[in-house]
């Protein structure tokens, strides 16, 4: 026997009354967890896409797109631009690095993307098995796409074209096109690239060139083998690229760098301002989530008091019993306030049962759509604050009742019983 | 065991009454009498300490609660006094047995739950422990009553009008298990009632 039972066995007794404090307690910590951890798992993932890309130059169209596709490889691409046309931006002593990106087609929804061993060597990313690209045709996977796909190194792959048809199929050995062979496979990132199939640029530039390699394979040069055949030289200037992801040598490059390309068909997009952009337009949602979820939390201390306020008018006389039997006024505060707090504590563990069901919903419908999900559960910095609310509701909610039981007139309660 | 001084007790706005000096000693049992409006309540809660009286004081086994306060009031009553009221009220949200340790519990005293079942088996209840009590019948629900108020060895009994309402054969019933229970603790019970059926069974009387 404890009051930790007596609260318990009081709430359980009233198991309609409990289950409505509980359930309102439940969506409104729910409500404001889920937003809290979407929040900050996006912003992450932002963050960590972006790292450090000062710029992105591209066809020139909507800049979010721009960024959204090239960035997060989330959206179309805006469209490809020369290679000679970028030269002179790409090349500017105000960029430190270019990594270039050029948009190849997909191998069961997941892009395939030409660039070189800087794009990811800037994320940090590293090889989980294999080596990486050197030659064309050659690909390395991202780690969802190896573990979604079920590839592994040694496989070989045809593309499908575009960029989300899934008609690629593993080789069967009729295929006309080229096929990849996987030569690694990289570690998880968080990053956009885990979603990636890379590959160097010339691979999609001679999938896409046909006319250009029968041009050149009766020359039959040297340059570029690959184990089977030998491949012709292309010229690089007279390819496309789809973007570049600049990193600036200098502040100057943000301001001189744009006029550079004033009449052309290109556009310099900055990550951080779009992105910023689409956060505030995200935070008019998040802020509407935010105040639907504080006023089920007003309801739910609503709840809580009138549930503990009623039961206690039909308590009154057990609780002027439990004085005659020795009970302290002191006993019986705390046994109302600890009906609060348990209130409160079942509502917040539920809630966050309910923000991590909504999570892994969320993260499945992101992962059909986008290929990103939402994956950490982990406890945030943030709902430690929500618990101190939550907590702080059953208190105040159970003060009133509290006191009276407290300040009650034993004999006036007996005698009237 | 049980001695009141000068009691006198007023309500705001109010009449003010004066009770009888009583000494009821251990073991005796005593029955406090008189019609409605007399005050037969505020006596009782007086001698439980759940009023405090204007004047006058109140002796226990010795000590006197007329000067106790607050928590140890609250404390000495637990353990030294035992009341079975009119109408038998439990804390529903626990069982039977929940119930009668529930005097220990609130006293601070090692919870002794063989003792509760020991209680139990001796008023007739014995399989009931774990019922809630609002599922046992009127008869069950007053013996329960009359279990709880011995669980901490109480040195006197107080019994607000335990048989007002019952027939006489039942009446008779209830007034033989508090006497049998008085005994068995070593109580001193007082009974206060109007009702003029038990005039007969006891010689030490007070009108009030």
């Amino acid at each position: 026997m404890n009051l930790f039972k007596i609260a318990w066995s009081n709430l359980k007794v009233r198991p309609l009354n409990t289950f409505l404090s509980v359930i309102l307690l439940a969506f409104g910590v729910g409500i404001i967890s889920l937003l809290l951890l979407v929040e900050k798992q996006i912003s992450e993932q932002f963050n960590r896409n972006i790292k450090d890309i000062d710029m992105v130059l591209g066809y020139k169209g909507s800049p979010l797109q721009l960024i959204l596709a090239n960035v997060y490889h989330v959206d179309a691409p805006t469209g490809n631009i020369k290679v000679r046309d970028a030269d002179k931006i790409v090349r500017s002593p105000l960029i430190k690095k270019a990594i270039p990106l050029a948009y190849g087609d997909n191998y069961e929804k997941y892009r395939i993307v030409g660039t070189t061993f800087d794009y990811p060597r800037h994320y940090g990313i590293e090889l989980a098995d294999g080596h990486s690209f050197e030659k064309p045709f050659q690909a390395v996977l991202g780690a969802n796409v190896a573990k979604e796909t079920g590839l592994k190194l040694g496989d070989t792959f045809t593309s499908a074209h575009g960029l989300d048809q899934a008609e690629g199929e593993i080789d069967d050995g009729h295929s006309h096109d080229t096929p990849y062979r996987v030569v690694g496979i990289y570690a998880r990132s968080g990053t956009a690239i885990d979603n990636l199939i890379l590959t160097p640029v010339e691979s999609v530039w001679r999938i896409h060139d046909h006319s250009a390699e029968e041009e050149h394979s009766e020359e039959g040069h040297d340059h570029a083998h690959d184990h089977d055949h030998e491949l012709p030289p292309i010229d690089p200037m007279e390819q496309e690229m789809t973007a570049y992801l600049l990193i600036k040598r200098s502040p100057m490059a943000q301001i001189m760098l744009p006029s550079m390309i004033r009449d052309t068909d290109l556009q310099l997009a900055v990550p951080a301002i779009e992105v910023n952009r689409l956060s505030q337009d995200f935070g008019v949602g998040m802020n509407t989530m935010k105040a639907i979820a504080i006023l089920i939390m007003l309801l739910s201390f609503i709840s809580v008091f009138v549930s503990l306020y009623n039961s206690l008018k039909e308590r009154k006389y057990e609780l002027a019993l439990m004085r005659t039997m020795g009970g302290r006024a002191r006993k019986l505060f705390m046994l109302l306030l600890l009906e609060g707090v348990l209130l409160s504590v079942i509502g917040f563990v539920c809630g966050l049962a309910l923000s991590r069901i909504g999570l892994i919903w969320l993260s499945g419908q992101l992962k059909e759509s986008f290929h990103y999900s939402l994956d950490e559960m982990g406890l945030e910095r943030g709902e430690l604050m929500l618990f101190a609310v939550t907590l702080g509701v059953g208190i105040v909610a159970s003060l009133l009742p509290a006191l009276r039981a407290f300040r009650m007139d034993i004999s006036k309660t007996l005698s009237n019983g | 065991m049980l001695v009141t001084r000068n009691l006198e007790f007023s309500y705001p706005n109010g009449p003010t009454f004066r009770f009888p000096d009583i000494n009821c000693q251990e073991r005796s049992r005593m029955l406090v009498i008189g019609e409605s409006g007399k005050g037969k309540t505020t006596f009782l809660h007086l001698i439980a300490g759940i009023l405090k009286p204007v004047s006058g004081e109140v002796e226990i086994a010795g000590r006197r609660t007329s000067v106790m306060t607050g928590g140890e009031l609250d404390r000495f009553r637990g353990e030294n006094i035992g009341i079975v009221f009119q109408t038998a009220h439990f804390v529903e949200s626990l069982s039977v047995l929940d119930n009668l340790i529930l005097p220990h519990y609130l006293t601070g005293r090692r919870i002794d739950r063989g003792y509760a079942k020991q209680v139990l088996t001796r008023l007739g209840l014995g399989d009931k422990g774990n019922r809630t009590p609002t599922s046992l019948s009127t008869g069950e629900q007053q013996r329960a009553a009359i279990a709880r108020a011995m669980m901490n060895h109480p040195a006197v009994i107080l019994a607000d009008e335990p048989t007002s309402a019952l027939d006489d054969k039942h009446a008779r019933e209830v007034i033989a298990l508090l006497e049998e229970e008085a005994a068995n603790t070593g109580a001193a019970l007082l009974i206060v009632t109007h009702d003029n059926r038990l005039k007969e069974f006891y010689a030490n009387r007070v009108e009030l």
